[in-house]
């Protein structure tokens, strides 16, 4: 459903993808490419640290940043985890997964209920998430509305 | 595209109040997050949004206190931070003692049960086989779906309540009889007549979970006499390293009377024939202990402890004179203490020095006085869990052994 560079029509300095919506929302930050991660048990939201021992990114922050994510994993308790960080303002700005998940989904949603923040939460095909992984500048995820169509720009000028 | 009742269509539009009009958002947009097309009944729930994680969890169950809202089926608690029948046990700070305590209080406020439990499926009332429910909490998931034959799909925060507030979910997964196919098949080796077997059904748990992951495997080879202690170990470890919903024990549980009715007839994209040797190396990889190493204390109970678990333990003891040297939990729940109190079990075990503990379990909340040290068990769960969340360093071993290195101060292993 996602093809890389199937909508270059922006300006040259930017490129557009289509991303699938699981939670409405538009934000845009540095990217942070993070192996799967359960927020319970793995993620610190006081001080907004991955703190697993054994994980690669741990020590780093996701605050501000569009998380990429292949999939989640863990407790299903990591949905109030995520909600906790969004609230506190140490959880992602978006989030970007290859396999939608309920757990984390969840944690947008009831964040969006709770506190009116609006992380938003795409999927892309597996070509686009490695693209977004390499692209090392600025990702801004625009998703309109629950089950839309949204998109994913890469912005290349600030590179 | 999801298609909603009338019913449900009302719920979301605030006719049946502010808190119902919450919960049926949430359930209808985690519908189409699961790309389902309609949402069914459910007769029962078990939630697990009791135990505290921060303002967020309060902030939530606050919003459906206010505005006076009830859950629409019988519906049950899993584990909070604290234990409510022994409050002096809690090592936490008093900011988080008020808060964890309003957190369960808020959810008794709903209509929920005060059953603080993550092993509902030891209670009176249990689902029935085929039955439509919604449960939070892995363990009690993989136990609903794999040993009572019961269907709930992989719930979790939030949407178990906006679920019993409701009695609505999506109709996907688990829910749905065509997903409930094994498609990878273990055969387990013979372990029936060896000693620890409790050890051993928990480290095929673990090595389920890490090979499955999300899919539903069909076990052959589980000793005909299996017990549903041993089941419970099992599915605990799986959904604790990795994401398993429904396992099916061939001959033993009731989707699985045979290998063609758990794969509904459809051949298995893998086998995988597991070795003792293969359940060893998983053992061997839990423990983190030396033989000798003095041991702080020993904790038992995850999943809680049933009665003919804690009838087992007073068995070992009985090998032993006065009290264990170190401390000796056990959790589980109220109801089960009170039926260990009425036939004196539990008044037994204290003399003994053993501190049984309810509502609440020791690997998610401070409770264990000595953690600077080996924390004994025999949990694949609580030895997966418990070095990142409390600290410890984890000693895995039978129950027998966990008894025996008790009474000897330090870690011993019988072979």
């Amino acid at each position: 459903m996602n093809r890389p560079g199937s909508s270059s029509r922006t300006p040259r300095a930017t490129r557009e993808f289509a991303a699938h919506t699981l939670a409405a929302g538009s934000a845009g930050g540095a990217p942070l490419a993070v192996e799967p991660l359960s927020f319970w048990g793995g993620y610190d939201t006081e001080r907004g640290l991955i703190v697993e021992p054994a994980h690669p990114q741990c020590g780093l922050s996701l605050a501000g940043k569009v998380m990429l994510m292949p999939r989640a994993k863990g407790s299903s308790s990591s949905s109030s985890v995520l909600a906790e960080a969004i609230r506190n303002g140490t959880g992602p700005a978006a989030i970007v997964l290859c396999e939608a998940d309920l757990i984390v989904a969840i944690g947008v949603i009831v964040a969006q209920e709770l506190y009116s923040v609006n992380v938003p939460l795409v999927t892309v095909d597996v070509d686009l998430f490695a693209a977004l992984c390499a692209a090392g500048v600025p990702l801004y995820v625009d998703a309109p509305g629950d089950g839309a169509q949204a998109t994913v720009r890469i912005d290349q000028a600030a590179q | 595209m999801l298609k909603l009742t009338e019913r449900d269509t009302a719920m979301l539009d605030g006719a049946y109040g502010d808190g119902v009009a919450l919960a049926m958002r949430i359930v209808t947009r985690t519908a189409n997050v699961m790309s389902a097309a309609q949402l069914i009944d459910v007769s029962s729930a078990h939630i697990d949004g009791c135990l505290y994680h921060g303002p967020a969890s309060l902030d939530f169950v606050e919003r459906f206190v206010t505005s006076g809202t009830r859950v629409a089926v019988p519906t049950t608690l899993n584990v909070g931070s604290l234990d409510l029948i022994h409050p002096e046990l809690f090592r936490g700070s008093d900011p988080l003692r008020r808060a964890a305590e309003r957190l369960m209080q808020a959810h008794l406020e709903l209509g929920c049960e005060a059953s603080f439990t993550c092993a509902p499926y030891q209670l009176k009332h249990r689902p029935q086989a085929g039955e439509q429910i919604a449960w939070a909490e892995s363990n009690a998931i993989v136990f609903a779906n794999s040993v009572l034959g019961a269907r709930t799909s992989r719930y979790g925060d939030f949407l178990d309540l906006a679920a019993a507030v409701t009695g609505r979910v999506p109709f996907a997964g688990l829910h749905v009889t065509a997903n409930r196919a094994a498609r990878i098949v273990i055969e387990a080796p013979d372990f029936a007549a060896t000693d620890a077997r409790d050890v051993w059904f928990a480290a095929l748990g673990l090595l389920l979970g890490k090979e499955a992951g999300t899919a539903v495997a069909a076990i052959t080879g589980l000793p005909a006499d299996t017990s549903e202690d041993e089941l419970k170990a099992l599915g605990a470890a799986a959904a604790s390293s990795g994401a398993v919903a429904l396992f099916h024990a061939v001959g033993i549980t009731p989707e699985a009377r045979t290998l063609d009715a758990a794969t509904q007839r459809m051949p298995p994209l893998r086998t995988l024939r597991v070795t003792m040797d293969d359940l060893a190396e998983v053992r061997r990889r839990l423990n983190h202990a030396q033989p000798g190493a003095e041991l702080a204390a020993v904790s038992l109970g995850t999943p809680h402890f049933s009665v003919s678990e804690f009838e087992r333990l007073a068995q070992l003891f009985a090998h032993y004179a006065g009290a264990p040297r170190c401390g000796f939990y056990v959790n589980t729940s109220r109801f089960i203490l009170w039926q260990l109190e009425a036939s004196g079990l539990a008044q037994q075990l204290a003399a003994r020095g053993v501190q049984i503990v309810t509502d609440t379990c020791t690997y998610i909340t401070p409770i264990i006085k000595e953690t600077r040290g080996v924390v004994m068990t025999n949990s694949g769960k609580w030895a997966h869990y418990a070095p990142a969340n409390i600290g410890v360093t984890v000693a895995y071993g039978s129950m027998h052994e966990c008894v025996r290195s008790a009474f000897e101060g330090s870690v011993c292993f019988d072979e």
